[in-house]
């Protein structure tokens, strides 16, 4: 027999043995409409729950951006101070970073593939459950429970075969979020310990920055001390060699200075 | 006939094209039963374009049960053997 065959039988006579019956067979109609309704709301929250982890999935894309702008900073900043070594580690950082953004945008992309085919699965449902609620009140209203029998199992073999396709949507789409969020997961707490450098952590700081910092400031002290000679050189020194005019003309404004606020 | 691809809705199909789907839907088996993921993957997926291409979407609101029933367009090679073993299709 061929696979379609095959599978269509399993699927079929899985998805009626799922049907409740009851012993009135009208009754049978509203057990099957609660179920309906309730599997509609699951697939309402199925849609939630990867939206979710979409959206979860697109902060952390954006921190990870930010984190490889700044590694990119740094590396930069890191050759203008002549330390090839440290730009050398903000740049594999950076591939580090940037490997994680592949990975979690095909993440993503996949999350959207999921969001999108719940929402038609959900309409899909909702379009079946509004036309079974019609049909069940017409055979209520105009059938014995003798001889509604068949046009009950006809409506609900129908919306049966909808209701074990949506529920077994909803669960490969669960099955998939679950192994993206403990992904996620892995990643937020990567970025919680700093391993990737969180931008947005307050203490301003993996080893990267520190030494940078420190070499910026001890750059900054010694600009500053410069400065300090050079408003002291004029008195002391007469020739000045090269520099000459600079030094004079940073003293001209000191004084300027000096004076408007005196 | 009315085919529905899981997860993704019913068609109507031309009972025409049977044949052709059918010769589409003895390479999956046969990479199925021979445990051939390499084979599996684009003859499942020239099977379902196939009927979505012969086919034409079936009225959303109708109550009617298909005559066949394909898996999904992600199914892999093993959810497949699940399927045909009775395993796992409807959940709860």
């Amino acid at each position: 027999m061929s696979l379609m065959k095959r599978i269509s039988l399993i699927f079929r006579s899985k998805a009626n043995k799922a049907l409740d019956r009851a012993e009135d067979p009208r009754e049978t109609l509203d057990y099957s409409y609660q179920r309906q309704l309730d599997l509609l709301s699951k697939v309402r929250r199925g849609v939630a729950d990867v939206a979710t982890s979409r959206k979860r999935v697109e902060l952390q894309v954006n921190q990870l951006e930010q984190q490889s702008a700044k590694l990119s900073d740094q590396a930069q900043k890191a050759i203008s101070m002549g330390r090839e070594d440290l730009a050398r580690e903000a740049l594999t950082r950076k591939s580090g970073v940037t490997s994680q953004i592949a990975d979690l945008k095909a993440q993503h992309a996949q999350l959207q593939g999921e969001e999108e085919k719940l929402t038609l699965a959900q309409q899909r449902l909702q379009a079946k459950v509004e036309s079974f609620r019609t049909r069940k009140e017409t055979i209520k209203a105009t059938y014995t429970a003798a001889e509604a029998q068949t046009r009950i199992n006809e409506a609900m073999s129908g919306i049966g075969e909808e209701m074990g396709d949506v529920g077994m949507a909803i669960q490969r789409a669960e099955d998939k979020t679950a192994q993206m969020q403990a992904r996620a997961g892995a990643i937020d707490e990567l970025i919680a310990s700093g391993a990737l450098d969180d931008v947005s952590s307050t203490n301003s700081g993996d080893d990267i920055a520190r030494e940078l910092d420190s070499m910026s400031s001890q750059a900054d002290v010694e600009a500053e001390l410069a400065r300090l000679k050079a408003g002291s050189q004029p008195q002391a020194i007469e020739p000045a060699e090269d520099g000459g005019d600079i030094l004079k003309a940073e003293p001209e404004a000191n004084t300027t200075e000096g004076g408007a606020s005196a | 006939m009315i085919i529905r691809i899981l997860g993704e809705g019913q068609y109507d199909v031309a009972d025409d094209v049977l044949a052709r789907l059918n010769e589409l839907d003895s390479a999956v088996e046969a990479a199925v039963e021979a445990g051939d993921e390499q084979a599996f993957a684009p003859a499942l997926a020239e099977l379902l374009s196939g009927v979505r291409s012969a086919g034409v979407p079936h009225a959303a609101d109708s109550l009617d049960e298909s005559d066949l029933i394909l898996p999904p367009a992600d199914a892999s090679l093993e959810e497949v053997r699940e399927m045909l073993s009775d395993e796992g299709l409807i959940p709860g």
